[in-house]
């Protein structure tokens, strides 16, 4: 009889989520302790996709990095692009031309929109809305047609180059630009109104994944995560780099720093974007995009069919790599998950002599097993991992 | 099916020794023509389903095998069939092999006492409706068996998902469909439908409006119990991957989605007959159908047969209109909604449609102008729905190309 005022005995149930499943894009593991469907304890595991980002660089020259910068953060490639530029550039100590720098802002706010929608589009889809993420995704791809234009590829761009970009702007770019926002915009606004207002989404996002600001900090987290607790951090707006001081626009924050301020934050961001956009198009002065100067930058093509000058130049940057300072350096933009940063020495030869990324969803991932997860239920596993947007190219580098 | 078989014996000379056999085979035809007609409609739904989804995500969708690719879910089946079972080595294999067949019973069973026309039906039963609502539970044992014998986490989360959503669900199902049979006075189909004859604010849904909430709550509930949209949990494919059917394949999974394919039909239908007329056409008085005769009977049979159809298809439209609508509800949040919301509105509305049943009968003048206004008031609605599906399709440009649909 005693037996049965026996509580019975109950044990956890141990679920491994990835590293290959719908819901972890990338490669990422999950193991959750679970009780019931509410999750205990999680161990999170990244660095299913290292591919050695850092060791690579260190092999070739300084231009070689620029495509193997294209793979970390892959739906934001030219974000990538013009931070790895950056951090060179101020470990040479040059200015880059009034032109390459508009041209770098419109191509990394027009990277920006493709990064937030498609994390949008994915928390969307994540629970259960599987039609605003092809809408999302189909704008993505009016964004990317128009990165193709510019850049002559939709991701692997490599359209940096250290002193600026490697080609102007095609013509008529900028109307083209205008109207593919239009485009891009009526569909982000189709997927607004499925699910901004839907209480079935505002039930599965609202008070999911909470964390505060203090937490976030602490954990080094930027970018829209950080904004949506509430802290105003805009790396282009407190260190303004490229031409962002011109610009006139608004970061939006918010309050309870829970998966729907995220999916918010992101969504007005995108608008935000599209405000600096419309500004640089108008405001984009002509001149060069490309500075002049045989150290880094490739002589024009005429010049190296035609003279000796120029032929040695082109070879002497190819074979060797670019001729960049002794030193090291830190710099940092924003990428489309929060700060980007690239730490490089350089010891004077052709080729980085150490690279370090510091990847903005690698500080989230962290936050993740500590705060994010536990009390949370399985269900919330795969909106709070969306709103991360967790790229695993940049993560695990 | 008694009819007929009556009609048969009575107009044709079989001899005593046959006729039970005869009886049998009539039976035995029926119901595989019912099964038949289930799973070629849930073949045909799986076509438009994917077409529709397509329309609305700005997809294309099927359009390679046959015309419109309609043929699509031929090509599927035949795949289905000949691909490999494959049975987990881990699995317990007689509860594996034994659950698609118990899901597939409880939906096919329902169909049995669904009508069609005003003649046509499998087994007009006197206890139709609880006769469905019990058979369609069985689904819920297949479902949990499968999610206990594959020996999979994903599949067991699944199950016990569902088995939690279908035991709560079916309380509120039942309760709204309680005050029907208090209005028919029957639970047979057939004599419900019966009592919704004539013109169309006669149909239970605008009896008064506790019986138009209900109808909602009603069709809220069987897309719970059908585990669709917003209520597929079971199946959450971003986060259970599958669901229960994970670790099947071949025809047993075929069957999975069968049955739940065709249960769409028994939730449509069931809507249809407990709150829309069933088969009634409109401003044709029972009367009229039942003293018809030679070929007007044949007619009016046939439009019967139509009406109740394109009523079932609207409903079925609607379940998939919401499946790519809407995101998922979480484990937690749909409890919630069964048991605080949908269980105390089904009976506040039972218990106030008593009263209104008491205070104003079926035949006084007042609770025929209410018939009236709530009949307009429905009318308005629908309206309003196509037009705002007429100005979104519109709106979408040259994406949709069914140029008739605008």
């Amino acid at each position: 009889m005693s037996d049965i005022h026996q509580a019975l005995p109950t044990q956890n149930m141990e679920l491994n989520i990835g590293p290959s499943h719908p819901a972890m894009h990338g490669t990422v593991k999950v193991s959750v302790e679970l009780d019931g469907e509410t999750i205990v304890k999680s161990n999170t595991d990244v660095g299913y996709l290292h591919r050695g980002f850092e060791k690579m660089c260190e092999n070739v020259t300084w231009a070689q990095c620029m495509p193997y910068t294209d793979r970390l953060n892959y739906v934001s490639p030219l974000i990538n692009n013009f931070a790895f530029c950056q951090a060179v550039e101020k470990l040479l100590g040059v200015e880059i031309p009034e032109r390459a720098k508009y041209i770098r802002v419109i191509a990394a706010e027009i990277s920006r929109i493709t990064d937030h929608m498609t994390c949008c589009a994915a928390m969307g889809m994540e629970v259960g809305g599987f039609t605003p993420f092809l809408y999302m995704i189909e704008g993505r791809d009016y964004l990317y047609d128009l990165v193709e234009r510019l850049s002559g590829a939709r991701i692997t761009v490599n359209y940096a180059r250290i002193g600026g970009v490697v080609h102007d702007l095609p013509e008529g770019f900028a109307e083209d630009c205008l109207a593919t926002l239009d485009k891009a915009f009526k569909l982000v606004d189709d997927g607004d109104k499925m699910l901004t207002h839907n209480r079935i989404f505002i039930d599965r996002m609202n008070g999911v994944g909470k964390i505060s600001a203090a937490d976030a900090i602490a954990y080094g987290i930027t970018g829209p995560f950080l904004r949506s607790t509430g802290v105003e951090y805009d790396v282009r707006k407190a260190h303004p780099y490229d031409v962002y001081d011109r610009m006139d626009f608004d970061i939006p924050i918010g309050d309870n720093g829970d998966c729907y301020d995220r999916w918010l934050v992101r969504l007005e961001e995108m608008r935000q974007s599209r405000r600096i956009l419309e500004q640089a198009l108008k405001q984009i002065p002509p001149g060069t995009v490309l500075l002049d100067n045989p150290h880094f930058a490739l002589p024009e093509k005429d010049q190296v069919y035609t003279r000796i000058e120029g032929l040695m130049n082109h070879f002497k940057l190819v074979i060797e790599g670019a001729r960049v300072n002794e030193g090291e350096v830190y710099s940092f933009s924003e990428g489309g998950n929060g700060e980007l940063g690239f730490y490089i020495v350089s010891d004077g030869s052709g080729q980085p002599y150490k690279m370090r990324v510091r990847s903005p969803c690698f500080a989230i991932m962290q936050a993740l097993d500590d705060i994010l997860l536990p009390g949370a239920m399985l269900s919330d596993v795969v909106p709070i991992f969306g709103s991360i947007n967790m790229i695993g190219g940049e993560c695990d580098r | 099916m008694e009819a007929l078989v009556q009609w048969i014996f009575a107009n044709v000379a079989i001899p005593e020794l046959f006729q039970p056999y005869v009886t049998a085979a009539i039976i035995g035809a029926g119901a595989g023509a019912i099964v038949t007609f289930a799973a070629i409609y849930a073949g045909i739904f799986i076509f438009f389903e994917r077409r529709i989804g397509a329309r609305m995500m700005s997809r294309v969708g099927p359009n390679r095998v046959g015309p419109q690719g309609v043929l699509q879910w031929l090509a599927d089946a035949v795949k289905l069939i000949i691909k490999e079972d494959i049975i987990p080595d881990s699995a317990d294999k007689p509860l594996f092999k034994l659950a698609p067949y118990l899901m597939a019973m409880g939906v096919f069973g329902g169909f049995a006492v669904l009508p069609f026309s005003h003649r046509v039906i499998g087994a007009d039963l006197n206890i139709g409706l609880l006769y469905i609502l019990a058979i369609t539970s069985i689904s819920v044992v297949g479902i949990l068996m499968s999610g206990w014998a594959s020996n999979s986490k994903w599949a067991l989360f699944g199950g016990m998902r569902s088995a939690a959503q279908i035991v709560s669900y079916e309380i509120p199902t039942a309760m709204s469909l309680l005050p029907t049979v208090l209005l028919a006075g029957t639970m047979s189909t057939q004599g419900i439908i019966r009592a919704q004859a004539g013109e169309p604010w006669n149909w239970y849904v605008f009896h008064s409006p506790m019986m138009f909430i209900l109808f909602f709550v009603y069709f809220i509930s069987a897309l719970a119990e059908g585990s669709r949209t917003p209520f597929d949990l079971p199946e959450a494919e971003s986060e259970l991957v599958s669901g229960y059917n994970t670790e099947y394949s071949g025809f047993r999974f075929a069957a999975y989605f069968l049955a739940e394919f065709a249960n769409t039909w028994i939730a449509a239908a069931v809507g249809v007959i407990a709150f829309l007329g069933g088969w009634q056409i409109p401003f044709v008085s029972l009367e009229v159908l039942e003293s018809a005769t030679g070929l007007q009977a044949v007619g009016l049979e046939l439009a019967s047969l139509v009406v109740f159809v394109l009523k079932t298809l609207v409903l079925v439209f609607l379940i998939i209109q919401l499946r790519w609508t809407l995101p998922r509800i979480r484990v937690d949040q749909m409890m919630s909604l069964c048991w605080k919301y949908l269980v105390p509105t089904v009976f506040i509305c039972t218990i106030l449609m008593l009263g209104w049943m008491i205070i104003l009968p079926w035949e006084s003048m007042l609770a025929l102008g209410i018939r009236v206004l709530m009949f307009l008031m429905g009318v308005g609605l629908l309206v309003a729905y196509v037009v705002r599906i007429r100005y979104n399709i519109v709106a979408a440009g040259d994406k949709v190309y069914a140029k008739w649909a605008v």
